[in-house]
């Protein structure tokens, strides 16, 4: 019973873990920052350059980008426009369609795109955790007479072909 | 030399048929068992043969291309697109898998060359070496129909033939591109092999786990050329791109890193079968998968389905890779359907502590980490064909979801090794984790005694996360090590060292996989100080001086270069810290003629502390002042370090057990030793894993 009670024990702290994980880790630290800075930074990171490059806003760095100068400035101004970033983030969206958000919005279908990973990860810890504990079960029910002890014989023999 | 090498293709297409068919139509007699008229083994051995002669024609038709780029042939298209005269010679042989028709040939050559290793060593098991050289040419004979008839890279111009050709793409000129895209290839294409052992073990019913040992080192190599290949390009990424990162989760990017992650998973999960009959099925359908993905990974890259910033992205060979696709994964169903009952399991689970589980936990952390990469590559399509609107699924969606699932993953590498096999008890579990625990629990306060606010923001949550969880796996690993070269030590009376290294050598494969685990650490740690990168940036004219941290850079002059290949424009930065000078800096910008494209040359300064990386942006079209963006990376080359480390942990692992216990271990199976608490001694000194 021992072995069953810390097999509990381990699911128990495994599904507080995986919550975790699901829950809060990705709320944690995304508190609104307090200067403007890095309120640009933050924002400037959640945003595409529309050039095409591919890359973040703030991290195009190509030669002669014809983009990213004028959206930084865009930025910047709706920064100061709208004091929520949800705002911010619906003038970029206006102007250039969901396609410039560099992840997709938390709303509708796109809620699956977030969800939908943490899901499977929950539902395949769950199914090995219940699969296992079903092994246990069927396993303690088929439990063989244990062996019979060691002979001294068999025990120097171990202790023999043990030593290094 | 185009004809040469027209004909070698062509040759290699009929003898890779014939190989297939020879081979398939022998091992089915074979299998049938009934007499026939002629002599099926001998018309296995000529497939064998025929197999190792399309390794000879393909290699003519490699050689053939990389002889026209070097002659600077222009009459070849594939030449005249990726080579120019001025190119450097190195980069003429990297045009090679510079384009689509190239890499495709580089691709179906190093096939042929796994599947002549797999021939010339058939002796080890002739049968089994014979369905898996079967299964590999069938894949080889995708592959070169492809280069016959769909991405030819031996078309010939028409017209009129130009002096000089369009040029390698400036990206593509570094370095480490020489080495990044071979690397990459030889894993991608060397899980072709595991595959084709696996599938072929499953259709002949091979009795046993000895496909597993053949394979294993197959495996591990394979892996680690897939892990080189990726670091090299992070580190090309970082050293070229100029945008102070190493991994952009670009599709491509994407595509490599899926059959990594269930290559890895396999890795873990085979050890399961092998020591405890465990998990076949769930092996199997691993490395099925892994193949899948190395598939889908080159449908991304070359079907245009997906917008990435890699070149081969339009072409029209996507739908010959979805039949490919298709059909494999049909033959792989239809297979397993067959013959399911021979992957009935020895042994289940016992307890959720144990070693067992920890591995099925982190396969399972492995897979859904896969998923999540999958559905960020694919979900843009889906969202188009749902919503009728396009969305970008970039960094901020894979930090948010896959950050966290690495962490656990990283959590797992601590705690897997000290659990033991079969079950592990409360008693035990509180011996062996309040050391790590406590490093764990120390580091972080620390840290955040030292500063670190991990309510500040994301990143610093996680960089945070990532220093206590990688002191509680090196805490953990540490004391693996420690306990084994205890007891050599105390038998032996060896110095500690000596007896870490007598432990190492006599289970290479436990040891060497604990290094590997030290060298993922080490990654995490890398990775997590990109929570502290600084970036400025600004205009800087003669003497002009720009800071960033404690760094002062002072520019000293703007120079011009000139050459056959390009022409390039840098500034010359001295780089102070205080008032010492510590030094010279030179980031640089090129125009390439052949490609008229413009390319900028990082400088980076870089110590184990942080990487000072410093970028020629070009001039300020108003002012016709050179603008200059510094970033303090902190903790960069710790990535690099690491995956040195794995590099080492993965080698020592390929390398062979001393067997001095082995007549000991024949005395007692380790399978029937009962691990119920702790493992024996022998086993911690020499033994299992």
């Amino acid at each position: 019973m021992t072995g069953f009670r810390n097999a509990v024990k381990f699911l128990r702290l495994w599904a507080v873990v995986l919550a975790f994980a699901v829950l809060v880790l990705p709320t944690l630290g995304s508190g609104d920052p307090s200067n403007s800075n890095e309120r640009f930074n933050k924002l400037g990171h959640q945003i595409m350059c529309s050039c095409g490059c591919g890359q973040i806003l703030l991290e195009c760095n190509h030669v002669g980008c014809p983009a990213s100068d004028g959206m930084r400035q865009e930025l910047r101004a709706a920064m100061e426009a709208n004091s929520s970033d949800k705002a911010v983030y619906d003038v970029f969206i206006q102007k250039y369609g969901p396609v410039i958000m560099a992840a997709p919005v938390f709303h509708g279908f796109n809620i699956l795109a977030w969800v939908l990973p943490f899901a499977v990860l929950l539902v395949g810890s769950l199914a090995a955790a219940s699969l296992i504990y079903m092994w246990k079960r069927r396993n303690l029910r088929q439990l063989p007479a244990p062996p019979p002890p060691l002979s001294g014989a068999m025990r120097d023999r171990i202790r023999r072909e043990t030593e290094v | 030399m185009p004809q040469f090498g027209s004909f070698s293709l062509l040759l290699a297409l009929g003898l890779s048929a014939y190989a297939l068919l020879a081979g398939t139509f022998s091992l089915w007699q074979l299998a049938r068992g009934t007499p026939s008229s002629f002599d099926a083994e001998c018309l296995l051995e000529t497939s064998r043969r025929a197999g190792i002669a399309s390794f000879v024609t393909l290699s003519c038709a490699a050689f053939a291309l990389v002889w026209c780029a070097f002659t600077n042939n222009f009459s070849v298209a594939y030449i005249l697109h990726h080579t120019n005269r001025a190119l450097p010679g190195p980069y003429k042989f990297a045009a090679l898998w510079s384009g689509q028709e190239g890499s495709l040939l580089l691709w179906a050559w190093l096939l042929s060359a796994y599947g002549f290793v797999v021939r010339a060593r058939h002796k080890v098991d002739v049968r089994l070496s014979a369905y898996a050289s079967t299964i590999l040419i069938g894949i080889q004979v995708f592959f070169v129909t492809l280069i016959n008839f769909a991405a030819h890279p031996f078309s010939m111009v028409t017209g009129a033939i130009p002096a000089d050709g369009n040029g390698l793409n400036p990206l593509l000129q570094y370095p480490e591109m020489v080495i990044h895209p071979p690397m990459l290839y030889l894993g991608y294409v060397g899980f072709s092999v595991p595959f084709a052992f696996a599938l072929g073990a499953l259709m002949m019913r091979y009795p046993g786990e000895k496909w597993i040992h053949i394979t294993r080192r197959w495996t591990m190599i394979t892996w680690l050329f897939l892990t080189c290949g990726i670091f090299l390009g992070a580190h090309w990424a970082y050293s070229v791109l100029g945008w102070g990162g190493y991994w952009g989760w670009d599709p491509v990017e994407n595509a490599s890193l899926m059959p990594w992650l269930t290559g890895t998973a396999f890795l873990h999960s085979v050890m399961m079968q092998e020591k405890r009959g465990m998990m076949k099925t769930w092996n199997v359908w691993l490395i099925f998968s892994t193949f899948l993905l190395t598939l889908l990974g080159t449908l991304l890259t070359r079907a245009g389905l997906v917008q990435s910033v890699h070149a081969f992205a339009q072409s029209s060979i996507g739908d010959w890779f979805v039949g490919f696709m298709i059909f494999t994964f049909a033959v792989c169903l239809f297979t397993y359907l067959r013959q399911r009952d021979h992957l009935r399991v020895e042994h289940r689970l016992d307890s959720l502590v144990s070693r067992e589980s920890s591995f099925l936990f982190n396969n399972l952390l492995l897979l859904a980490a896969c998923f999540t990469v999958l559905w960020g590559t694919l979900f843009p399509i889906l969202s188009e064909w749902v919503q009728g609107t396009k969305v970008t699924v970039g960094a901020p969606f894979y930090n948010r979801v896959g950050v966290p699932i690495g962490l656990f993953l990283l959590f797992l590498t601590g705690i897997g090794p000290v659990l033991a096999w079969r079950s592990t008890s409360l008693r035990s579990m509180r011996r062996n984790f309040i050391l790590p625990v406590i490093a764990g629990l120390g580091t972080g306060g620390i840290l955040m005694a030292a500063g670190m606010r991990p309510w500040q923001d994301e990143a610093t949550l996680y960089a945070l996360m990532s220093f206590s969880i990688g002191a509680l796996v090196v805490t953990a690993v540490s004391s693996e090590f420690l306990r084994g070269a205890a007891v050599i030590q105390q038998q032996t009376g060896r110095n500690l060292i000596a007896a870490t290294v007598e432990l190492t050598r006599r289970n290479t494969r436990r040891y060497g996989g604990y290094l590997v685990h030290f060298g993922v650490v080490l990654i995490f740690i890398g990775i997590a100080g990109s929570a502290f990168n600084q970036v400025n940036e600004q205009e800087l004219g003669f003497h002009d001086a720009m800071t960033i941290g404690p760094y002062k850079l002072v520019d000293q002059s703007y120079t011009q270069d000139d050459n056959p290949n390009f022409r390039s424009e840098y500034a010359l930065l001295d780089v102070y810290k205080g008032n010492k000078k510590i030094a010279q800096m030179a980031p640089e910008q090129r125009f390439y003629y052949a490609s008229q494209q413009t390319e900028t040359m990082v400088a980076n300064n870089s110590n184990l502390e942080r990487d000072l990386y410093v970028i020629y942006a070009g001039k300020n079209p108003d002012t016709g002042q050179p603008i200059i963006k510094a970033r303090l990376n902190p903790l960069v080359n710790w990535i690099w370090i690491g995956v040195v480390v794995i590099i080492l942990g993965t080698g020592v692992a390929l390398v062979p057990s001393r067997r001095v216990l082995s007549n000991r271990s024949r005395a007692i199976p380790e399978r029937e030793v009962a691990e119920t608490d702790q493992a024996p001694v022998h086993v911690i000194v020499a033994g299992g894993d």
